[in-house]
């Protein structure tokens, strides 16, 4: 019942009754708008399944490439996210390339 | 999974976009967006979910918070509706003599009730406004509110279970919980010795209201003096155990430098590196004039606002206006408690045009006073410094 798939695809789903509706603005609900780029919608699909994605463009200028490894290493092992190595890799890039030092 | 909650949640942030946020001029930290939660006015929205939303400046003026001003910290986002009827709250663990389970009517019929106005401000409060910037959720200075808790004394309903001699902590958890079974649920620990202070209490009423759902309902921890972690919602299990709690919320989160700040110290929690957050270091709020008001010349102005400390009570409120030279005490208003925030006032020269830059520092009765400089933690806890606000008469 409470599996990382099901998360997953709650969590799916939650993101597309709030896309359907038209929530673009930070903070208006469920999903904040993050920027275009590979892997935008992986970093989506995996940190929303215990939290807004807010928390990424607000902790942006407290973060750097090594930041963002230590949040992702944070969720994976204190935390549990299920997120794969090469997930991870992609994540990570997409955060320092978009949100590293940035708003 | 999902509670019925969460889906109302989600319901409510896509159908409150145009009413729920918009922009506040003067915000705290950068851009601040409000957001609407249920049951409760427009707040600062720094994280829709979990929901952490943080009061306006505004609504910090009163004497007490408003319940539907009140902040709002979570961690995790599975948040139910607890039925107030069906609630039962257990106390046990290995170092509890005679374990005990009790439903509300039962808590309240069967212990003393308690009245006790206290600030809860959350650990990161000002984490936003933290130079460097730290990560976290970026706080302005409204993760913070006062209150009239109404209560049961926590130490009368241990002493009811019965303190083994060995006991050394006091371990809760409330109802809310993780999204996945492996994420650490959010369970904290007290010192023996400040659970069966006689401030510390079990409440089920804020400002003479039941707790409102996001405030903890139906029965919360009120920890009068230490910081906002420790004010454990939707109660379900107190423990006394007679070890130091392992949990992720303790032994990594919500920890300083050992040595680092003044307070009460945790030492069954503590090492040689970091010790847990504790108790509230004095302060001071501004909240008028705000950043970049313009005041009329000639026109009566006053800087007013708010200080508070861990429980010493305010001694005095200086303010400067003549880039900290020199300071002037201002007027404290009615004292609520020692546990209460305390308003101050003083009337500010307007009769000059220029520029004006306002500084307030508090003192504590126990002689602290606010410093010039940060103390950086990598946590971001304990800004405390002396604020300026700087407005024009023109």
């Amino acid at each position: 019942m409470r599996s990382a798939r099901r998360g997953r695809l709650l969590a799916n789903a939650v993101l597309a009754v709030a896309l359907c509706r038209g929530v673009p603005a930070a903070g208006a609900g469920e999903v904040t708008e993050l920027r275009d780029g590979a892997a935008r919608d992986l970093t989506i699909g995996r940190c929303v399944i215990c939290h807004s994605v807010e928390y990424i463009p607000s902790n942006a200028p407290a973060m750097n490439r090594a930041g963002w490894q230590k949040t992702i290493q944070k969720m994976r092992e204190r935390f549990g996210a299920p997120i794969t190595d090469a997930e991870a890799q992609q994540i990570l890039d997409y955060l320092d390339a978009n949100y590293s030092g940035k708003s | 999974m999902l509670t019925r909650r969460a889906l109302m949640l989600t319901a409510a942030g896509a159908w409150l976009p145009a009413a729920g946020a918009r922009a506040l001029a003067a915000g705290d930290v950068d851009a601040v967006t409000l957001g609407t939660l249920p049951g409760k006015r427009p707040l600062i929205q720094r994280a829709f979910r979990p929901p952490n939303f943080e009061t306006p400046l505004a609504d910090l003026a009163a004497p007490f918070t408003a319940n539907d001003a009140f902040f709002v910290r979570y961690h995790l986002a599975v948040i139910p509706d607890v039925d107030p009827e069906s609630w039962r709250l257990n106390i046990g663990g290995p170092s509890a003599r005679h374990p005990l389970s009790v439903s509300l009517a039962e808590l309240k019929r069967g212990f003393a009730h308690v009245q006790l106005a206290a600030l809860n401000q959350c650990s990161g409060n000002r984490r936003g406004l933290f130079s460097p910037r730290v990560p976290g959720v970026q706080w302005g200075s409204g993760a913070m509110g006062n209150a009239l808790w109404t209560g049961v004394r926590l130490r009368d309903v241990l002493q009811r279970v019965g303190v083994a001699g060995d006991a050394l902590e006091v371990v809760f958890s409330g109802a809310d919980s993780a999204v996945l079974p492996q994420t650490p649920n959010f369970v904290k620990s007290l010192p023996l010795e400040r659970a069966l202070d006689a401030s510390t209490l079990l409440a089920f009423a804020m400002n003479g209201e039941p707790l409102p759902h996001w405030n903890g309902a139906p029965v919360r921890l009120v920890v009068p003096g230490w910081t906002g972690t420790y004010w454990m919602k939707h109660l379900t299990e107190i423990r006394i155990t007679p070890t130091a709690f392992d949990g992720f919320w303790m032994k990594s989160a919500y920890r300083v430098p050992t040595g680092a700040f003044p307070g009460a110290r945790f030492a069954s929690q503590e090492t040689p590196e970091t010790t847990p957050i504790t108790e509230i270091l004095v302060n001071s709020l501004i909240i008028a004039p705000r950043e970049g008001e313009r005041l009329r010349p000639g026109r009566p102005a006053a800087v007013v606002g708010k200080a508070w400390d861990g429980g010493a009570g305010i001694a005095a409120v200086e303010v400067s206006t003549d880039g900290r030279r020199s300071w002037r005490p201002a007027v404290l208003g009615t004292d609520l408690g020692r546990y209460a925030w305390r308003e101050f006032r003083l009337p500010l020269d307007t009769s000059r045009p220029g520029a004006l830059a306002i500084a307030v520092r508090a003192r504590s009765r126990n002689g602290a006073v606010q410093p010039d400089a940060l103390t950086f933690n990598p946590s971001g806890y304990h800004d405390n410094i002396v604020q300026t606000v700087s407005v024009e008469v023109a």
